[in-house]
């Protein structure tokens, strides 16, 4: 173990890590928001889902630093007196949460089925990217909004605000995958010709084996840097689906949703209601954003 | 040797390139001269200098490159520290260039009339009209059949061949009084190589412009050169008349160099050839440059780097030739 | 060139049926339409007798060529949600998407490729420097936030310019405009900066890209050793050729805006299709949502061939190419 940490110390993309103040900052950043939104229930001020301690007396409380500001709510509080600071925690923690969730889903689609085409190839092949090509024609957020209306069309409205979470995470993850299909199967092609594949060809490997325990591995890398850099698409995906009011249900608010209800204050002066949780997302997508742009750069030396 | 006051003179050039891991030397302490109308061939390896040499005397180093010392004059005013826009004027107009890949130096984009067109608009006194007309006088100069018509083709409808002598008559169409061509044949397939370089001497020698040759081809070299100029590792070994170098080279570089030409005349079992390879400009030794492949190495040349000297008929940059008090 | 109209005209077929059979997939499948028309007490005869008027006891090709005929005259059936004709419905806010979508284009590429040249001519300056953090900037926040933003500041604080709506309009037959009143303009300012701001940042950093790789290739070098005015070498033979590639993702970014539309007509409670388009995703009206994917797929397909005429327009290697593969 310590010697792994080692190695890891001495390893080219902690050197690049280092030499990157700009990537740094991004770290630090991202680990705040990770940690502060994975953690809301033990350090968050408040709880702003505990409908006990809600007071409507305290509803509209401007941040601190402001005349009317209570030193208990930080970032102030919204229309029925919900602490500002730990909406964004808890909200931070579901934008996370399908955002990960998200591209967790699309990976594993877009590298089996990118897989799937570049190994077995054919028909299949043909027919995966032509869905890729035709997909990749539409903007994503078209394809989740679209996904998403049907799919609320089809259950019954009572159950929907039970699996909404997952008809978002359902409909990013499908708006996204054929990125990951088509960098999958253009690193297949190039592997599934090289000597080892078919020496395990050779010996009687099964196909599926091949794929899995000689394939994958080898075309994981690229995979990585697309995820990284989906992430914060994905966070960004999901808020804009939850400020159109089609995403996440309203008992369980994330960033998007808090902007959403923000925005209708924005006119009557209470602007720390929807700016604060903007600031938020933007710090988390774009400090996401910048450790994607700087993995893929350091990976990929040609690139630079 | 002539009396005429040279056309173009380069005094103890050196060209640096800034890196991360410190400065590389690209060019140090070349100097020599081309009269009007003299052709100077320029020979030597892959990364020796020469087609640096050429572009610090039309002024397009790449960046971070830079000339650091030296002068560059051209009929006896200095050219080297002239402003971006006076050297445009010069460019083109006093010193024409051609480059070595005709399939990358034309844009893509443009018809080759509108190319040379353009070219002489910017630089003579006369009309769109009248540069039409000559453009197709050009075209017909190079030798591109039914000029007329295929002044409104774009670069991509020539063959290569066609399309180099597209860019010899862009190089030539402002009439400027030196050519800095820069491997003008290497691109081209063999049997194309001598149509064009045939064309680019009687061009030359019509138009009494001065031409720098640089080509790493020796026969182009003793066919068209009047003198030629051997570089090593960023410096100039030796220069001279380009019988005597051909025939007689004294730097032992020149003369391994002549000796790895397969002759025309006889069968040979074998070719001679030069064991090691130039070294990188990073790595460049102590004393001359060429002192760990030389058969004739002697302690000095392990020591100090030797200047330009008088060696007979040629001028060769190697302590064979200097004194024996200077050879220590 | 006709055969090449051609050609890609064929090439595009496969899209739009594959958008239409999805399209036509959630008009038969999701929800039931019958149930919704007939509201909420029929007999069984009732139903009957509408099926076999919708004709959805046909089989399942012949529905559908029945729904691309209709498609094709622009029927659509009518909004489940506002019980009119789709078609109207749609007809009567895309004006208001349009010159939205148009202004947002004019300004990205007004303002993106000039600062795109600028900053791939003079990398190093610290204008280019500032522009290049700025696009940062644009291209990770989200739409609505920068509309957001816009709104607190030029709306709420200053005052300065309106935070919703079109403003007063004027019909000119069917079209409404807003472009000939006061009022229109100072509505269409802030949306149009939303909308096109994300798409400027990305054509920028997209000529910059091409600027830079061109800048290194022979024939501007040799462009250079012809001693041609920077003007000309610039301007003319370099920004030419960057044109090539970015026509292409251009092209693919208007696309984009009218679907990015949805966002920003949210926001500013623009009166188009897209907060159309968002209202019936949120009430699961499937005829206006089918309606709205086939004419944004319609949209795409015309950009793309836009866009393929234009290369050729730019690029004489692909005249010749096409022609010689033509024989």
């Amino acid at each position: 173990m310590a010697a792994a940490v080692r190695r890891f110390f001495d390893s080219d993309l902690w050197w690049s890590f280092t030499r990157s103040p700009v990537t740094v900052v991004s770290a630090i950043v991202a680990a705040i928001c990770i940690l502060g939104a994975v953690f809301a229930p033990l350090i968050a001020p408040h709880n702003p889902f505990d409908l006990a301690s809600l007071n409507l007396s305290d509803a509209f409380k401007p941040p601190s630093w402001e005349e009317d500001g209570a030193r208990e709510y930080l970032l102030g509080t919204d229309d029925q007196g919900r602490d500002v600071l730990s909406a964004i925690m808890y909200g931070a923690r579901v934008s996370l949460l399908v955002g990960l969730s998200a591209t967790i889903f699309a990976t594993l689609l877009g590298v089996t089925l990118g897989l799937l085409a570049g190994y077995v190839g054919g028909a299949l092949d043909s027919l995966l990217m032509r869905i890729c090509d035709i997909q990749l024609t539409f903007p994503s957020i078209l394809v989740a909004l679209l996904v998403d209306g049907v799919v609320r069309a089809v259950l019954p409205r009572e159950s929907h605000d039970q699996i909404a979470l997952f008809v978002v995470i359902f409909a990013i993850g499908i708006s996204e995958w054929p990125k990951f299909a088509r960098t999958v199967r253009g690193s297949t092609l190039v592997e599934r010709n090289k000597e080892y594949v078919q020496a395990a060809r050779v010996i009687g490997v099964k196909r599926a084996r091949i794929m899995v325990s000689h394939v994958l591995p080898n075309v994981i890398g690229p995979v990585l840097v697309v995820a990284t850099l989906n992430l914060g698409l994905a966070i960004l995906s999901e808020a804009t689906l939850s400020f159109l009011g089609v995403g996440v249900p309203p008992t369980q608010p994330s960033l998007g949703t808090l902007i959403r209800i923000g925005n209708d204050f924005l006119f009557s002066g209470e602007w720390w209601i929807t700016i604060f949780p903007g600031l938020a997302l933007i710090a988390m997508v774009l400090s996401v954003n910048l450790l994607g742009d700087w993995l893929r750069d350091a990976l990929n030396p040609k690139l630079r | 040797m002539s009396n005429t006051p040279p056309l173009l003179e380069v005094q103890n050039l050196r060209v640096e390139f800034p890196t991360r891991r410190g400065t590389l030397v690209a060019l140090d302490d070349v100097s020599f001269a081309i009269s009007p109308g003299e052709v100077l061939g320029v020979v030597g390896e892959s990364g020796a200098g020469k087609s640096m040499t050429g572009a610090a005397i039309i002024g397009l180093l790449e960046p971070p490159g830079r000339i650091a010392r030296g002068k560059i004059l051209l009929n006896g005013k200095r050219i080297d520290n002239l402003r971006y826009e006076e050297m445009r004027r010069i460019r083109g107009r006093e010193i024409g260039a051609i480059f070595q890949d005709p399939l990358t130096t034309l844009n893509p984009l443009y018809t080759v009339g509108k190319q040379l067109a353009e070219t002489m608009t910017t630089h003579l006194p006369i009309g769109p009209a009248e540069a039409k007309k000559r453009a197709i006088e050009w075209l017909e100069l190079v030798g591109i059949p039914a000029a007329a018509q295929r002044i409104d083709s774009y670069p991509h409808e020539f063959s290569g061949g066609m399309r180099q002598r597209v860019v010899i008559a862009l190089a030539l169409c402002a009439e400027p009084k030196l050519i800095v061509a820069d491997e003008p044949t290497t691109a081209l397939d063999v049997s194309i190589q001598a149509q064009v370089i045939a064309l680019l001497k009687t061009l030359a020698r019509e138009k009494g412009t001065a031409m720098m040759l640089v080509t790493h081809d020796m026969g182009v070299i003793a066919e068209t050169a009047d003198r030629v100029a051997v570089m090593y590792a960023g410096r100039i070994a030796e220069i001279g008349p380009v019988r005597e170098v051909v025939k007689h080279a004294r730097h032992p570089y020149s003369a391994g160099l002549m000796a790895s030409i397969p002759p025309l005349d006889r069968r040979v079992e074998r070719l001679a050839q030069i064991d090691g390879a130039m070294p990188r400009l990073s790595a460049i030794p102590r004393g001359c440059a060429y002192n760990p492949r030389c058969p004739q190495v002697f302690a000095k040349c392990r020591e100090d780097r030797p200047d330009l000297i008088d060696a007979g008929t040629t001028r060769a940059a190697c302590w064979l030739y200097a004194t024996e008090a200077a050879r220590g | 060139m006709f055969a090449f109209i051609i050609s890609r005209i064929m090439q595009a077929l496969p899209v739009l049926l594959s958008v239409a059979l999805i399209s036509f997939a959630m008009f038969a499948y999701v929800g039931d339409p019958v149930a919704i028309m007939l509201g909420q007490d029929y007999t069984q005869a009732q139903r009957d007798a509408l099926v076999a008027e919708l004709g959805l006891d046909q089989p399942f090709w012949v529905q559908f060529g029945v729904f691309l005929g209709n498609a094709a005259q622009g029927e659509f059936g009518l909004s489940y949600r506002l019980s009119r004709p789709v078609a109207d419905l749609i007809a009567e806010r895309a004006p208001a998407t349009l010159e939205l979508a148009f202004t947002a284009a004019a300004l990205a590429l007004l303002v993106g490729v000039p600062m795109g040249v600028y900053t791939g001519l003079y990398r190093n300056s610290w204008l280019s420097r500032f522009f290049l953090t700025f696009s940062l900037i644009g291209v990770s926040l989200p739409t609505f936030l920068i509309g957001i933003l816009l709104i607190l500041v030029f709306a709420v604080w200053l005052g300065w310019l309106p935070s919703f709506g079109r403003g007063d309009t004027v019909a000119l037959g069917w079209w409404s405009t807003g472009f000939l009143t006061w009022s229109g303009i100072k509505a269409l300012v802030l949306p149009a900066i939303t909308l096109g701001l994300f798409q400027l940042t990305l054509i920028m950093r997209l000529v910059r890209a091409e600027m830079l790789e061109v800048l290194r290739t022979d024939y501007i070098k040799f462009a250079r050793a012809r001693g041609l005015p920077n003007r000309a070498v610039h301007f003319g033979h370099a920004l030419k050729n960057t044109l090539v590639p970015v026509i292409t993702i251009v092209g693919l970014q208007l696309g984009a805006i009218i679907a990015f539309a949805i966002v920003t007509e949210t926001v500013f409670q623009w009166p188009g299709m897209g907060l159309l388009f968002i209202q019936s995703v949120g009430a699961a009206d499937v005829p206006i949502m089918g309606a709205y994917l086939l004419l944004i797929s319609l949209v795409f397909v015309t950009i793309n061939l836009i866009v393929d005429l234009l290369y050729y327009a730019v690029d004489p290697r692909l005249r010749i190419g096409r022609g010689k593969g033509g024989h």
